[in-house]
């Protein structure tokens, strides 16, 4: 027999309601992923002062700096957006677990791409990626005379960061370590950034297909911006 | 015993208003009290279900798919007809009235068929206000097709699964009344049996077909919507699971079966191209319009391919036939036709059983992308089915049972001569006659379950107060004991042979003696091979599994058990109508240019059996048609 | 033609099942899956084995009755139903792997037959209009622009079959519960009731425990009506707004 579900409104508030809806965790994941976007885009216009010369760098790094209690506003933002992303999609991921105990025995990927069915995977390698960086060049525990690396910047002294960078980068296993995780972080974008256009609803049937081509294109774009760094410092290019 | 049609007084177009203005009612505290048992969730079925639970009635809806959204009524593909005259091309509701008692060749209740074209519009704003997605024209208004030979534009479609829409409609009201609370639904639950409480229809008797478990249901009334039984012939454009045994059952109680012989063949349908064949898929009529339909002239040309086939070796032979209709000729002629060019060694395509549907001339005049545009899904179709491209090669088709006109009689208000018992949609035997034209089986389920039945039930109910049964009177359990020793006897027989081969045998028996055409001699013939082969099913059936789960041989076995019974009733019938009329035709009985002779001195009467017992010949009873308001003529389409 | 079967057997809900083999052979090509499953089941039956249960009824696409994974797809390679699956769409002597329907809110019943009845209790929740026989206008009081009619009805074309479902990693039920929600929501006379019904439809999804969705696109791949999966995109949409209007007290 087919009973009749209870229509009436259960008693959180809707907003709570929303947020752990199946609809309203993905929507969260979304939100997060625009705001980590943004942030790998600028990091890298950031990053790319690099090749303006040791100056520009610096400076730049400077200027965050002498930002002071904004920046670390910024950082707690940053680790919020981090963490609700990470929260969020370990949920969905467990509940899509529950979804689907059994799987099929003859298992056909329908449709889905590998960069798709890799979020997860991709997702936490990045993680660890932004672990060890911060390790590396914001905390400076990988290689502590990093910290102590000094150059004046008309006139005072500054944090070389410029320095910092190319020393970082002639260590090979690092600067390996580095492409593999971008290039994991590429795929997670590839699939990610046209998807969080869906999820936030203004794909249509129309839009969809180019939307992603789009956004596949950027995520490579990020990736071989990025690269391109630890690439011209073994190359030389930046010395 | 006399059957009375309880027709209102009046004039014809008079009576329904005059029936609802006097109609007896029940207060609405009292509806709360009455249980209406409803066995269906077609369009019939449905749309009574949410129809009586929006009046107050509380509901109990049975069938036997996993939702009521999977009932046949979502096969149909053409359209509905409605007097609504959007086109202004001259339709009234006296004219859709009329078109569909001469179509049903003079052998429908004028009252009812009146009341049918009354309601037919108020069907339509009912659909379009549950959000059925009609096709609509730019302007934003309701668009119409001619359909099934029609003048007029009359048909309102919804691309090519208007039985689909109209049914989820009926569904998502039903689905509505159910999370209220006031419809009980019963998904993959079948109704074995019919339980009678001093002659009145007062429960029936069901089986969970998931746990097998046997149990019955007690209620104030009855409505079989059940649907038809086109499924004895074993291939049909049914359903799988489409079967008689609700009205058989209710028929085996008390209740008179009407006009059994009553069958509609349609004419275009993908031909049969083996034994393996579980059913035929209808081709939409629509391709009537565009297609010309034609044979070899000689039969030597048969396995020739149809390119290299002079025009002048062709048969058209619908167009040399009925000039005026041509392509376009009504369902029983196209149909018959197509057997005689057949039988006659002409036929085309697997065991000569086909005939030609051409488009190279409409391909030629209007361009391949327009008979794409307008049949693009239909040629897809065939093609993934038969692995053929009707672009380059005409399409194969063949003539296939598509709807059953017969079915348990009802008066006015659609009750059978058991008290509490009605019947609605094609179960019953009420609109269509001898034969049912396109577009008008969707409109009579919806009018039954929507507007016909919720103003006609209280006229039975209204007697019923203070009357419940209790479900545990004698007679539920006597029932109950029946429906579980059956089951036994047929899980017991342990024999040889598949329920599907005894379904396909009667099939085949069936549509050699008592399908397109009809005579004495094979009527007879088919009379005595039916109760042998019954026979041979009740000592040789094979059945593996238990009983006590799901089981679908065992489901089958049940229905083709009563298909087994059913089909001597439909012969008998057949041998008993010494006329030719819609979709029934005696070959004895035709004029000389091969037309249906009807005779309306002797046969302008509903046929209605009563079931004698096992073993003794049904007893006829005859409801005289009289028509009042239209002239009886012969149809005639040249 | 021949054919090998590995077909998933289970004699009831509770029970374990397992992968049966069966040959299929003397298979006309012409003969539908179906047809196939059935002349197995015939001389199944011969040998005394017990026949292989799945649902199926209209046979020609329309009623969202047959199921059936085949080699890992729900309905088998192709758009359409496995009723509407053809066997000369297979290499002869091919190994077919035959399975139920997979997601943990469509149970196993036996064998190949799954319950569905979870789509049933979200169409309950608010796949309606709520509206009396006999209450309506008349039909053409309201134009409905052709183009908004003809995307009613594409996502109307849902046949509830349950095959999205059955093909999302997730188990999301997503595909499904967009169409009825955008079939409705398109048309003037479900306007009314948008908010209410996308709110109760999407929760009673999740009370059923149908996984999220994570955009992979497996259900508009075999959905046999061609349901797209922009109306998801559309439904997101539609649920978030609903809910911030409902938080605010403009919904209900
Ligand atoms: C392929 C096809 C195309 C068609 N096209 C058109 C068209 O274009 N226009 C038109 O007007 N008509 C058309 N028709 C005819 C029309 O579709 C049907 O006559 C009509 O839908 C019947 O509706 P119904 O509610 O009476 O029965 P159905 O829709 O068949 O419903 C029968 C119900 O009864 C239930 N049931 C049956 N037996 C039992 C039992 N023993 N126990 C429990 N439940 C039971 C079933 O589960 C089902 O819910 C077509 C028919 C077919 C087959
Ligand atoms: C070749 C690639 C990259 C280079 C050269 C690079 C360089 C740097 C440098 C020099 C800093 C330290 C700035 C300072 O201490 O003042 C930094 C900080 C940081 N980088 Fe990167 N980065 C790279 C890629 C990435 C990527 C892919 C991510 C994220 C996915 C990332 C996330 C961060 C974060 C979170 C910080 C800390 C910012 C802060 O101080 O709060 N970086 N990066
Ligand atoms: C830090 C560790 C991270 C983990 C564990 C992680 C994990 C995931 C997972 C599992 C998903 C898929 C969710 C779903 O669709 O079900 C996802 C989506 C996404 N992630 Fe991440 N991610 C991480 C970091 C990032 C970073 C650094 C970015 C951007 C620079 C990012 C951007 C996105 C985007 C845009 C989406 C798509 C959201 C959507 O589908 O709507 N993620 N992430
Ligand atoms: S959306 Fe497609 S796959 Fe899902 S139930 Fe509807 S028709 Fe089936
Ligand atoms: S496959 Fe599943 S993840 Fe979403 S897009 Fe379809 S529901
Ligand atoms: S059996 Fe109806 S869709 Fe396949």
């Amino acid at each position: 027999m087919i009973s009749a579900p209870s229509t009436k409104r259960s008693g959180p508030n809707p907003i709570v309601l929303w947020l752990f809806s199946s609809i309203g965790k993905k929507t969260v994941v979304a939100l997060s992923g625009i705001v980590l976007v943004g942030f790998v885009t600028g990091h890298l216009l950031g990053n790319f002062t690099i090749y303006l010369g040791k100056d520009w760098l610096n400076a730049y790094a400077e200027h965050l700096q002498s930002l002071g209690p904004l920046l670390w506003v910024i950082r707690l933002f940053l680790l919020a957006v981090v963490g609700s992303h990470i929260f969020f999609t370990m949920l969905l991921w467990k509940e899509n677990q529950a979804a689907r105990p059994k799987k099929y025995i003859a298992s056909d990927p329908i449709q889905t791409t590998v960069f798709a069915r890799t979020m997860r995977l991709s997702g936490l390698i990045v993680l660890a990626f932004i672990v060890f960086h911060l390790a590396h060049f914001t905390a400076g525990i990988v290689d502590p005379s990093f910290k102590t690396m000094t150059t004046t910047l008309d006139g005072h002294t500054v944090h070389d960061v410029y320095g910092m960078v190319v020393v970082g980068f002639k260590n090979v296993p690092v600067s390996i370590f580095y492409i593999i995780a971008l290039f994991l972080l590429m795929m997670h974008l590839s699939h990610g950034i046209g998807s969080l256009f869906q999820t936030l609803g203004v794909t249509n049937r129309a839009t969809r297909p180019l939307i992603e081509k789009v956004t596949v294109a950027f995520a490579w774009l990020l990736f071989l911006g990025y690269i391109s760094i630890p690439i011209s410092v073994l190359t030389g290019i930046v010395k | 015993m006399t059957l009375d049609a309880k027709t209102p007084a009046g004039p014809l177009d008079k009576k329904w208003t005059s029936f609802k203005n006097t109609a007896k009612l029940v207060n609405p505290a009292n509806k709360r009290k009455f249980d209406i048992i409803i066995v269906g969730s077609g369009l019939a079925g449905a749309a009574a279900a949410a129809t009586l639970a929006e009046q107050g009635y509380k509901v109990k809806c049975f069938c036997y798919q996993d939702s009521p959204r999977r009932a046949h009524s979502i096969a149909a593909q053409g359209g509905i007809n409605a007097a609504k005259n959007y086109q202004n091309d001259g339709d009234s509701v006296y004219r859709l009235f009329y078109d569909t008692i001469k179509g049903g060749d003079f052998r429908a209740r004028e009252a009812n068929v009146h009341r049918l074209a009354e309601v037919s519009n108020q069907i339509i704003d009912q659909c379009v206000a549950q959000g059925v997605p009609f096709a609509r024209e730019y302007g934003g208004l309701l668009d119409n097709r001619s359909f099934g030979g029609a003048q007029v534009s009359r048909t309102f479609y919804a691309r090519g699964q208007t039985g689909q829409q109209l049914l989820l409609g009926a569904y998502s009201a039903l689905s509505h009344q159910i999370a209220l609370g006031s419809v009980e639904m019963f998904s993959k639950t079948e109704m074995l049996d019919l339980v009678l409480v001093d002659g009145h229809a007062k429960g029936i008797v069901t089986r969970d077909m998931t746990t097998g478990e046997i149990t019955s249901h007690a209620g104030d009334a009855v409505l079989l919507c059940s649907g038809g039984y086109g499924n004895v012939f074993y291939l049909s454009t049914n359903a799988r699971g489409c079967n008689v045994t609700a009205t058989y059952r209710a028929y085996k109680r008390g209740a008179l079966f009407a006009n059994p012989c009553f069958t509609q063949i349609h004419p275009t349908c993908i031909p049969v191209s083996g034994e393996y064949q579980s059913k035929l898929t209808l081709m939409s009529e629509s391709l009537r319009n565009d297609g010309r339909v034609w044979v070899p002239k000689r039969k030597e040309d048969c396995a020739k391919d149809p390119k290299d086939i002079p025009e002048d070796a062709r048969d058209y032979y619908l167009e040399r036939k009925y000039p005026s209709y041509g392509n376009l000729a009504p369902r029983d002629i196209s149909s018959r036709s197509a057997k005689e060019v057949c039988d006659d060694g002409r036929g085309v395509g697997p065991g000569g059983l086909g005939v030609y549907l051409d488009f190279a001339d409409a391909i030629k005049r209007l361009g391949k992308h327009v008979i794409e545009e307008r049949y693009g899904n239909l040629f897809e179709m065939y093609a993934n089915i038969t692995g053929e491209n009707a672009y380059e090669r005409p399409m194969r088709i063949y003539p296939a049972v598509h709807y059953t006109m017969g079915g348990l009689w009802v008066d006015y208000n659609l009750m059978s001569n058991v008290p509490g018992l009605h019947v609605l949609g094609e179960a019953n035997f009420s609109d269509h006659g001898a034969n049912r034209l396109g577009a008008s089986a969707l409109m009579q389920g919806l009018a039954d379950g929507y507007f016909v039945l919720p103003n006609t039930l209280g006229t039975y109910m209204t007697a019923q107060f203070g009357k419940k049964v209790d479900a545990k009177a004698p007679a539920f359990q006597e029932a109950v004991d029946a429906a579980k020793a059956r089951v036994q006897k047929l899980m017991s027989i342990k024999g040889t042979r598949s329920v599907d081969s005894f379904h396909r045998e009667l099939g085949k028996i069936m549509w050699d003696k008592c399908g397109m055409a009809r005579d004495k001699a094979g009527l007879e013939e088919a009379l005595r091979l039916i109760p042998k082969l019954r026979e041979e099913f009740w000592s040789n059936l094979k059945l593996l599994g238990t009983a006590d789960g799901i089981n679908m041989e065992l489901e089958r076995a049940g229905r083709v058990a009563d298909f087994l019974e059913f089909g001597e009733l439909m012969c008998l019938d057949a041998l008993n109508r010494n006329e030719s009329c819609g979709g029934h035709f005696r070959t004895e009985y035709q004029t000389p240019e091969g037309e249906a002779l009807r005779n309306d001195d002797d046969y302008a009467f509903v046929s209605a059996w009563k079931y004698e017992g096992q073993g003794t010949a049904p007893t006829l009873v005859k409801e005289p048609l009289v028509y009042e308001e239209v002239k009886l003529a012969t149809r005639s389409y040249k | 033609m021949k054919f090998n079967l590995e077909v998933w057997r289970q004699t009831g809900p509770k029970t374990e099942g397992k992968i049966e083999k069966y040959e299929a052979n003397n298979i006309p090509a012409e003969a539908s899956f179906l047809e196939m499953l059935d002349i197995v089941n015939e001389d199944l039956t011969k040998k005394g084995v017990e026949p292989i249960q799945f649902d199926s009824d209209c046979r020609e696409g329309i009623c969202g009755n047959c199921s059936l994974t085949i080699n890992g797809v729900p309905h088998g390679q192709g758009r359409g139903t496995t009723c509407q699956l053809y066997m000369r769409k297979f290499r002869d002597g091919q190994t077919i792997t035959i399975e139920p329907f997979r997601a943990d809110s469509f149970p196993v019943e036996r064998d190949l037959v799954v319950n569905r009845e979870a789509f049933e209790r979200i169409m309950q929740a608010g796949g309606f209009i709520s509206e009396r026989a006999g209450s309506a206008p008349d039909a053409n009081s309201v134009p409905i622009p052709k183009i908004v009619a003809d995307q009613s009805m594409d996502a109307a074309a849902c046949i509830g079959c349950g095959a999205c479902a059955a093909a999302c990693p997730n188990g999301s039920a997503m595909l499904f519960v967009s169409a009825k929600v955008t079939h409705l929501g398109l048309l003037p006379q479900g306007e009314p009731e948008n908010d209410r019904r996308v709110l109760n439809m999407v929760r009673q999804m999740d009370k059923e425990g149908f996984g999220n969705c994570s955009n992979y696109y497996a259900c508009e791949a075999v959905c046999p009506a061609g349901i797209p999966a922009s109306f998801i995109a559309r439904m997101n949409r539609e649920y978030s707004f609903a809910s911030i209007k409902q938080s605010v007290g403009i919904a209900v």
